[in-house]
């Protein structure tokens, strides 16, 4: 069979012109199924990018909460009861809310406002200018730097700034893991402080922080706030949910699917119809090596490996080409909202699987027709 | 005695139903020896092509029976009869059908290739029988680089590598200028046909007939007359 795999080989890209135009069918097809999901899969990425630097085992929220971006305040009771729940650790409140600076030019920029509890200072950003514990000093904030960052006229230490009215000093320069979704900057400051210079409904808690003993106390804590009439996720969870808002509530994973499915399509049609031609143009000698001697089984092994080779190049190549664009948008953008993962590696996958499979089919059905008779008669 | 190569009994063969059945072959019976070389002459539409396809397995008969070398082939399963022909039976096609993506070994070393050959010994053979047909030098050339003589003799080395105890030649001049034709025939009459060979040539070029040793006459499906000739 390798002698039949290689003389397969040959047929298919010795015809360079064919071979390149089946390439680049799928290769485009590939590159725009790729590039669709990972932009999205970056966006819903961002969108928990709180969640995910915050790093809490476990978020008590208010049921209707479905982002971390869309807070509702919580009554401080709520505080109190999950400390004493069993199999909590520890519990802290936390705020996240918008605020509106004035820059030095008189110009407002809207900000996210992270409060972090006075006393653990639980989640706190990684300094890479400044000390923590200066977050205590008075009208102190702390401002990361990220892609959002010159938004603030690039502030330093010692920088003042206008938060609401109230006056703001920044104390320290933090580093995150990941941007946020909006294109707004972000500050550090105490929960105090926090609900202290922005205007807040009565009840002011935005999460409660939950560490549990165990992993194993996880789901005893779950249903003692629901009890409460809470609701109590884990950091997974978490952004599961706020994926599945971004996905199903918002129209964005109806646009994705819908560029997902043309990209499909368009790859699917180029290639099919080049590969349809490419056995058009081979027919004869198809039905010349049946009369030759060849099993149809053999022709069917050439025709999946020609179409099977073809994908898997095209398949690499689709994903080397999006893999180095989003590199050299990210040396631009930083914070560029697309990342490749394995779901978006497997979902292009198994659509050039698909591609494959009709694009093969067409040409084995046509194969299989020909009768070596027709050779004979010409 | 020289034995029989390919014994046909009764072999009809029609197509289409109805107002559009056409008959190919009527109740045709034929006998060829090793050592042979038997031209299937007649009118266009007499169904020379169609005989060649049932004698060589590639056409099924309505009834009758194919018998080469002692096995009914028509009694064997596809794949059965796809290796018999592989193992027995070397074409040469009117057309050629050369692969022209595939340099001119590639191309002859087909047979043995199908056979499960190791591809470089494949393509060592192919040289061998190039050389054969006088085509040496222009292994690495593409089909399309090579005249229609030439192309023809490429079809004949690739019908040869796996030196199958039956050629089918069909219509092997009809692409070819006179005196190629001539030389092609004279090549292959005088290099190919031995005793442990058959060839069968379906023709209407009365030019090469000197070549053959038997000339049967078809007409309207039927087999009408025989000339046995001294080549």
């Amino acid at each position: 069979m390798k002698g039949i795999l290689k003389l397969a080989y040959k047929l298919l890209v010795n015809d360079r012109a064919k071979f390149t135009a089946l390439l680049v069918g799928i290769t485009f097809a590939v590159f725009l199924m790729m590039f669709v999901t990972s932009m999205f899969m970056g966006v819903l990425n961002h969108s928990s990018s709180t969640v995910i630097n915050i790093g809490a085992s476990i978020w008590v929220m208010d049921p209707a909460v479905q982002t971390i971006a869309n807070t509702i305040g919580m009554p401080d009771y709520v505080l109190d009861a999950v400390r004493s729940m069993r199999g909590v650790k520890y519990a802290v409140p936390f705020y996240s809310g918008g605020a509106l600076v004035k820059l030095p030019d008189g110009t407002y920029q809207a900000v996210t406002v992270i409060g972090l509890d006075d006393t653990s200072l639980f989640g706190r950003p990684e300094l890479i200018q400044g000390k923590i514990e200066d977050i205590y000093g008075e009208n102190a904030f702390i401002v990361v730097r990220d892609a959002e960052f010159s938004k603030l006229e690039n502030p330093h230490i010692g920088s003042e700034l206008e938060l609401n009215d109230h006056r703001g000093v920044i104390v320290g320069i933090a580093s995150v893991s990941t941007s946020g979704l909006f294109g707004i900057p972000t500050l550090y400051t105490t929960y105090e402080r926090a609900i202290q210079y922005i205007p807040n409904p009565r009840y002011t808690i935005s999460y409660v922080l939950v560490e549990p003993k165990s992993p194993a106390d996880t789901q005893q804590i779950k249903q003692q706030v629901a009890a409460l009439g809470y609701l109590a996720l884990t950091k997974d969870e978490f952004m599961r949910r706020a994926a599945k808002f971004y996905t199903y509530q918002t129209g964005m994973g109806t646009n994705i699917l819908i560029m997902t499915v043309i990209s499909f399509i368009v790859g699917l049609s180029i290639s099919a119809q080049t590969f349809y031609t490419f056995i058009l143009e081979n027919l004869e000698r198809f039905g010349a090596l049946k009369a030759i001697g060849t099993r149809s089984l053999e022709l069917v092994g050439m025709i999946l490996f020609q179409a099977a080779f073809t994908a898997l190049t095209g398949y690499g190549l689709g994903v080397g080409l999006c893999t180095v664009l989003i590199f050299l948008a990210r040396q631009r953008l930083p914070s560029y909202a697309a990342m490749l993962t394995y779901t978006n590696l497997l979902l292009a996958f198994v659509m050039v699987l698909i591609i494959t499979a009709i694009s093969s089919y067409v040409g084995i059905r046509r194969v299989l027709q020909i009768e070596p008779f027709d050779i004979f008669r010409g | 005695m020289p034995t029989l190569a390919i014994q046909a009994k009764g072999l009809t063969k029609w197509f289409g139903e109805g107002s559009a059945k056409t008959t190919a072959l009527r109740d045709v019976h034929l006998d060829t020896s090793f050592g042979e070389m038997v031209y299937i002459v007649g009118p266009s539409g007499s169904g020379k092509t169609t005989l060649l396809s049932v004698l060589s397995g590639i056409l099924k008969p309505n009834s009758g029976s194919v018998s080469v070398e002692g096995v009914d082939i028509w009694n064997l399963t596809a794949d059965q009869l796809a290796d018999f022909r592989l193992h027995k039976i070397g074409f040469v096609f009117q057309d050629f059908h050369l692969f022209p993506r595939l340099n001119t070994a590639e191309n002859v070393a087909i047979p043995l290739i199908l056979r499960k050959n190791d591809w470089d010994e494949s393509i060592h053979e192919a040289s061998k029988y190039l050389e054969i047909v006088g085509l040496k030098g222009r292994e690495h050339l593409p089909p399309v680089k090579l005249s229609g003589g030439e192309q023809q003799r490429v079809a004949i080395a690739r019908a040869m590598i796996g030196q199958p105890d039956i050629l089918i030649m069909d219509e092997p001049t009809a692409s070819l200028d006179g005196d190629t034709g001539q030389s092609i025939l004279k090549f292959v009459h005088d290099k190919i046909l031995n005793s442990n060979r058959c060839i069968v040539v379906v023709t209407h070029d009365n030019r090469i007939y000197e070549f053959a040793t038997r000339i049967l006459n078809m007409e309207d499906g039927r087999l009408t007359g025989t000339e046995e000739r001294a080549a």
